[in-house]
Order: C-alpha cells, then sequence, then structure tokens
C-alpha cells in the first residue's frame, strides 16, 4: 500500500477478508460431497417454492390490485421486515463499535478510521440486503411466477429497506452513547434490537388476542377498525407496498430515500466512529465484578462440575438477557391467550404449540452456541480426564435441562386447556431443541463465550439450518396438535433441513 | 501406571501439517525431573506438547506417561497430567476461587481437599486480593497464575508447560519459578518450553533442542556445551546447534 489507506482500499480489505471466510466455510469438500450439498441444496430450495406457491397460489390466482386491503396487509409484513432489519442492523453497527479484532491496529494506524466505518456500515446494509432477500426469494420469485415480474421490485424494495434500517440504527446507537456512555450502550442496545425485532409483531397479536380470541395478525389488519383508521390509498404512507407491487415510481423513490439516508448518515457520524470505538475499548468492566463473601467448595462428579459451571456461566451472561428477552416477548401474546381462553374449550393448543416450539427451539439454538462453541477454556476442558463424549453430553444436558425448566410451566398450563396439545408441544420443542444442539455440533467453532454475537455471522449455514428447522417443527407440532396428517410432511421438511445441515457443516466437508 | 516407568516417553512421533511439523521425535523425561524443551519458532515444540496432553492426535509414534498409553487410555493419562498453554483461557465470568472449584471437580477431587489446596495456591501466587474478582478484571499475567493454580490443584504427577513465564513481571516470575521447582521437589515432573534461555539454564536439570520437529540435542548444560563444541553460555550452546541443524537441513 502506498500513501494513506482510501475508502477502496478499505472496501477491497474487508471485501478479501469477507471473501476468505465465505471460502474457508465452503472450501475442503470432495467433488462428490460437493456435488451432493449443491443438489440437496437444489431440492431444498425447490420445497421452499412449492411451499410459496401452496401459501400463494390462492391469494395471487387473480392478480393483486392495490385495493386499500391488500396494501394494509403488504405494509404490515413490510413493516415486520423492517422492524427485523432495525433489530439486526443495531446489533451489528453495536458490534462495529466494540469489536477489538483488528481496531487496534486501524486505530494505532495513521489510517482514516472514518474510511473504514463507512465500510463497515456499508457491509452491514449489504449483509441484510442479502440475508433478508434470500429469506424472501421463495415468496417473491413464486409471485412473479403467478402474478408477473413486477414483484421482483420487491428486491429493490428490500435493498431501499436494508439501507434505511442501517442508516437509523447508526443514529440510534450514537444517540445511546450520548445518552448513556459506551459502558451501558451495548447492553442497551442489544436490548433494544430484541424489543424492536418483536414489538410490532406482539403488538398486533397482543390486539388479536384482545379483541378477536385468536393469534391471528389477518383478523386485525382486515378489521374494520384499521381500514377506517388507514390513510387514503393515494397517500405516500403506502409507498413502500406500491414499490414491492412493481410501481416504477415508488420503486424509485423508496430506493433514492433509502440511500439517500444511508450516505447521509455515514458522512454525518463516519469522523466520529474512531472516538466511539476508543470509548467502547475503554468500557470493560474490569474488577467490577466482586463477589460478597465465598462459599466453600462443593463435592461434585466431573459430569456434574461440568454441568454446573455452564449453569453458572448462563447466569452470567449479558448477552444471553437480550436472547431470552426476545423469546420471553414472543411467547407474551400465547400466554395472554391462554390466559383469556383457559378451560373455554377453544382450540387454544393449536395456536400455542407452535409459538412454543419456535421460542424455544431459537432458545436452544442460543444456549447450545454457549455451552458447546462458546468454551472459554477448550484447552482445560480437553485435558480433563474424561472422554469427549462424556464432555459433550453434559454440555447437551446442562442445555435440555434449562429448557425443560423454562418450558414446563407454559406445558404444565396448556395441559389444563389439552392434554394432547401439551404433549406434542412436548414433543416438538425435544425435537427442535435437539435438532438446534445437533446443529451447533454440527457447526461448531472455537470462539470464546463474549464473541457470542459471532454466531450468526461465523456461519450463514447454521444460522438458516437453525431457522428452518425450527420453523419445520413448530409447523409439524401446529398441525399434529390439530391431529392432521400435514404434521408428516413438515417432519420430513425439517429432518430434510437437517440433513442439508449435516452436508454443509464444517465436519462433513473435512471428514 | 508403572512405578518405575518415566513420567514421559515418546516414541518416533510424527504430525505432518503441510509439512512434517514433528518428525520422529523421541524424549523421555524422568520422573521428579525439570526439563526445558528449546528451539526455535515453528520448530514443534508446542505441537509435541499438545499431542502429549492429549489435545493433538499424532500421526504415527507412541506416547506414555508414567507408563500409561496416553494414545490408548488418554482418560488415564489425564488423570495424572496437566497443561498449562501459552495463552491460557480461563472462564471470564468465574473468580479465581470459583474456577478453582470446577478444575478440582474436572479431575473429581474431594471438595475439602480442593478447597485447602485452592487457598494455598491462591496464597502461594499472591492472588488473595483477586480470590472473589471475576477473571474478566484480571491482568494477563494474573490470569496466567490462575490458569497455573489451576494445573496444580489435582496434584499431577507431570506437568506441561508451554512459555509459562511470558507477560509476567519479575516478582511474579519468581513466585511461579518457587511453585514449580517446589512441586518437583515434592516428586512431581515439570516439562516447559521457554524462550527466556537464561530460565532454562538455571531451571532445568536436562535441555532438550528441538528443531524442524527433531530432537537435535539433550542433556545437562554441560552435556550440550559438549555437545555443541564448547559453548559457555546456553544462548550460545542453543544458537550453535540451531544454527548447524540449520546448515544441514
Amino acid at each position: 500500500m502506498t500513501g494513506t489507506a482510501t475508502l477502496t482500499w478499505f472496501a477491497r480489505h474487508e471485501l478479501t477478508l469477507a471473501w476468505r471466510d465465505w471460502a474457508a466455510m465452503m472450501a475442503g469438500g470432495r467433488t462428490t460431497q460437493e456435488r451432493a450439498v449443491t443438489s440437496g441444496t437444489l431440492v431444498f430450495v425447490g420445497l421452499l417454492h412449492w411451499l410459496a406457491y401452496v401459501i400463494l397460489e390462492p391469494l395471487l390466482r387473480s392478480g393483486i390490485e392495490p385495493s386499500k386491503a391488500a396494501l394494509v396487509t403488504l405494509t404490515a409484513c413490510l413493516l415486520f421486515t423492517f422492524s427485523m432489519m432495525l433489530s439486526q442492523a443495531i446489533e451489528q453497527v453495536t458490534r462495529s463499535f466494540y469489536a477489538r479484532a483488528d481496531l487496534d491496529l486501524i486505530l494505532s494506524s495513521p489510517a482514516q478510521a472514518r474510511h473504514l466505518f463507512a465500510v463497515r456500515i456499508s457491509a452491514i446494509a449489504l449483509s441484510g440486503m442479502a440475508m433478508t432477500s434470500l429469506l424472501a426469494a421463495p415468496l417473491i420469485n413464486t409471485a412473479a411466477a403467478i402474478d408477473g415480474p413486477r414483484w421482483l421490485a420487491a428486491y429493490a424494495a428490500i435493498a431501499a429497506m436494508s439501507a434505511l434500517a442501517t442508516g437509523l440504527s447508526v443514529i440510534a446507537t450514537v444517540a445511546l452513547f450520548k445518552a448513556v456512555g459506551a459502558k451501558r450502550t451495548r447492553l442497551i442496545a442489544q436490548i433494544i434490537a430484541a424489543i424492536v425485532g418483536a414489538a410490532l409483531l406482539i403488538g398486533i397479536q397482543i390486539v388479536a388476542v384482545l379483541y378477536y380470541g385468536n393469534l391471528s395478525r389477518f383478523e386485525v389488519l382486515r378489521s374494520a377498525a384499521v381500514m377506517n383508521a388507514a390513510p387514503d390509498a393515494a397517500s405516500l404512507f403506502w409507498l413502500p407496498a406500491r414499490a414491492v407491487l412493481g410501481e416504477l415510481s415508488a420503486v424509485t423513490a423508496l430506493v433514492a430515500a433509502g440511500f439517500a439516508v444511508l450516505a447521509i448518515v455515514i458522512a454525518q457520524y463516519a469522523p466520529q466512529f474512531s472516538s466511539h470505538a476508543i470509548a467502547a475499548a475503554g468500557a470493560d468492566d474490569h474488577g467490577a465484578l466482586v463477589a460478597a463473601a465465598s462459599e466453600p467448595f462443593r463435592s461434585r462428579s466431573t459430569l456434574q462440575s461440568l454441568r454446573a459451571k455452564e449453569w453458572m456461566l448462563l447466569r452470567r451472561d449479558p448477552w444471553l438477557l437480550s436472547q431470552t428477552l426476545m423469546q420471553v416477548l414472543y411467547l407474551i401474546p400465547p400466554a395472554l391467550l391462554c390466559w383469556r381462553d383457559m378451560g373455554a374449550g377453544t382450540q387454544v393448543h393449536i395456536v400455542l404449540a407452535p409459538v412454543l416450539v419456535m421460542a424455544f427451539g431459537q432458545l436452544s439454538g442460543g444456549l447450545s452456541w454457549l455451552a458447546i462453541s462458546g468454551e472459554d477454556a477448550p484447552d482445560l476442558v480437553a485435558t480433563a480426564p474424561l472422554p469427549a463424549r462424556a464432555l459433550l453430553r453434559a454440555k447437551n444436558e446442562a442445555v435440555l435441562a434449562v429448557i425443560a425448566v423454562s418450558a414446563a410451566p407454559l406445558l404444565l398450563a396448556l395441559a389444563f386447556a389439552s392434554l394432547w396439545g401439551a404433549g406434542v408441544s412436548a414433543f416438538g420443542i425435544a425435537a427442535a431443541s435437539i435438532s438446534a444442539i445437533t446443529i451447533q455440533i454440527w457447526f461448531k467453532v472455537t470462539a470464546t463465550r463474549s464473541q457470542f454475537r459471532r454466531r450468526q455471522t461465523a456461519s450463514k449455514g447454521a444460522t438458516f439450518a437453525e431457522a428452518f428447522s425450527s420453523i419445520f417443527w413448530a409447523a409439524a407440532t401446529g398441525f399434529a396438535a390439530a391431529q392432521s396428517w400435514f404434521a408428516l410432511v413438515f417432519v420430513a421438511f425439517a429432518l430434510m433441513t437437517l440433513w442439508v445441515a449435516r452436508m454443509i457443516s464444517p465436519r462433513a466437508l473435512i471428514a | 501406571m508403572s512405578p518405575n516407568a518415566p513420567s514421559l516417553h515418546i516414541e518416533n512421533l510424527r504430525k505432518t501439517y503441510s509439512r512434517p511439523a514433528v518428525d520422529g521425535l523421541s524424549l523421555t523425561v524422568k520422573r521428579g525431573e525439570f526439563y526445558a524443551l528449546l528451539g526455535p519458532n515453528g520448530a514443534g515444540k508446542t505441537t509435541t506438547l499438545r499431542m502429549v496432553a492429549g489435545l493433538l492426535r499424532p500421526d504415527a509414534g507412541a506416547i506414555a506417561i508414567c507408563g500409561i498409553d496416553a494414545l490408548k487410555d488418554p482418560v488415564a493419562a489425564k488423570s495424572i497430567m496437566a497443561w498449562v498453554p501459552d495463552e491460557p483461557l480461563i472462564y471470564d465470568k468465574l473468580d479465581p476461587m470459583e474456577y478453582l472449584e470446577f478444575v478440582a471437580g474436572l479431575w473429581a477431587m474431594d471438595a475439602a481437599k480442593a478447597e485447602r489446596q485452592a487457598r494455598e495456591l491462591i496464597a502461594l501466587l499472591g492472588l488473595d486480593a483477586q480470590a472473589k474478582t471475576r477473571c474478566q478484571g484480571l491482568s494477563k499475567g494474573m490470569r496466567q497464575k490462575v490458569a497455573l493454580a489451576g494445573a496444580l490443584i489435582h496434584d499431577p504427577q507431570l506437568i506441561i508447560l508451554d512459555e509459562p513465564l511470558t507477560g509476567l513481571d519479575a516478582g511474579s516470575a519468581r513466585q511461579v519459578k518457587a511453585v514449580l521447582k517446589d512441586r518437583v521437589a515434592n516428586g512431581a515432573t515439570v516439562i516447559m518450553t521457554t524462550h527466556i534461555l537464561e530460565v532454562a539454564e538455571r531451571m532445568a536439570e536436562r535441555i532438550g533442542v528441538i528443531a524442524n520437529g527433531r530432537l537435535i540435542a539433550e542433556g545437562t548444560l554441560s552435556e550440550l556445551s559438549a555437545q555443541s563444541g564448547g559453548g559457555t553460555s546456553l544462548e550460545e550452546i542453543f544458537l550453535s546447534l540451531v544454527a548447524d541443524q540449520s546448515a544441514a537441513a
């Protein structure tokens, strides 16, 4: 390199690192295995498109006009997507302030840190676009196939929304830095991200429970109250929905607005990056936590010691707080429904079962990452006198025990409404949890617990596998609760997800 | 476990990555010996010790710890051995006493004995003031001492340390050296790698020099001096041996 580090130089550097990370994840497989992985993934993607077709075909068969009802539903979906994007972006922006990996080197060099920040913020926007596009692709592609290519404009809308979400998250994080200081920003940002990600969906569900007695968002969105309160069909409020429907002027305006916000934010805040990062570096709570009194040592077997250690570390994990908070928030509407309808002879268990499975599946993923990959002293436990299998068993038992203890009261409450519902929910929670743990074992990385958020970035494969596995087990449980044979289809999907995950996992590629 | 067997016996050990990291290494360390393993960067010291500790599987060769075949019965071998890596990783969210309680649990120690030993080690290593402070607040040197205390709490017969004095201030280094000497005096065996040749010269009874994954010289300081052609300090002897090996390669 000659001269100072320019924006393009940093962009090239970050791209090289990102590419090598990706290549490392994918490299090492034999040709036959790669072929199997590609075929399996294609079949899986095909199945997702088929599922999207089953859902969308009745809705789009006769085409969709930009009626007020359609605009309300589409806007609600977009708002939900945007809240998830915003939540992810807040997490990632905060991480960019606190990450120490190469910041010490870069901040101690004469390079302009604002260039690095500009590149990293752009990368967050890009990653949000890529992840959301990937998740929404089956729906968008299928809609385009049924109702015409205008639906492909949804990809542009996603890009614009991701840029906007990233810009807003930078503003929010910097505001937090100024308001509460570097020491508290990380934890508060994490909690805000959890609330932002869940608030809209939960809010609509609570309204649905209180006014319509179920968890259906659509009941609320189609209600006369919402229709009357919604602005006129010609209002600018519907711009994003109109963009998704392929109106060229709306797409152009949305993309221009989204990227303009991102550009202004980068220009405004990038120069402050180094001062925030330096403040974040000095925010570690060294020596802040001192125990009040010492307790005597307890006699424990090796496995008991391992389980006790895992539970103690889980209790003390600040990142787990937001993870758990998110799951707890999602459980509020079903709990409300359960409380409202208990003993009223309704089919409440059919609605509750999948929600419980989804929430506990996701929680298991987080907990098992912490227990399996987030081992702060890998050499110590590896040199302990016990077989590796026993070590893994103790860690898995620790996670499953937490899940069992957390799920038990909810399952017990559900049992009063429906024994069958509680039974299939227990089975679904166990299946989703074991699947999440298995995926974490396959995608195990060497990391410390403080790198918890690396969970999402270390392997997109694991993230997607975990998400799809939870979704399919939740769907299977929902259908099983309704005593429908369709449950078996989703069990097959869940097992196929696990198979694909096994094939793309680093362990399979190395073997 | 055989009472007359050496603490460590390595036979024709091999490990290859893109090139051989350990290439047919054989080594014997007697019981109650303080043994230093020296070598230039990338010589294969850490790879060798990680294989002994059961953290890496060798491609070929045999490892016996006090007569126990460490490859056939790793659990039995691990129960009498301790390993301290060069970058000790401990639990940030535990305090030193909790960490030692956990390590004692891993080795299934009696709780009362473990607590007594933990307090002794904490005092010996000058960690009393930090005993109930979570490790996230400790300096690198203190963390290193906590890791060492963890290695010693279960009274291992073989203690393997990779660069144990790096990052320690003079006072801490003296405490660590005293603790290790005391262990050797009480019959334990210590094997350590170090780049601080003065430490090896002063503390080790025998010194092994590794280069290119092979043991190129071994013995007491005077024996090594004779092998190298008469250097007076370990630094001269070491540089001469390594230079000879590089020239031969």
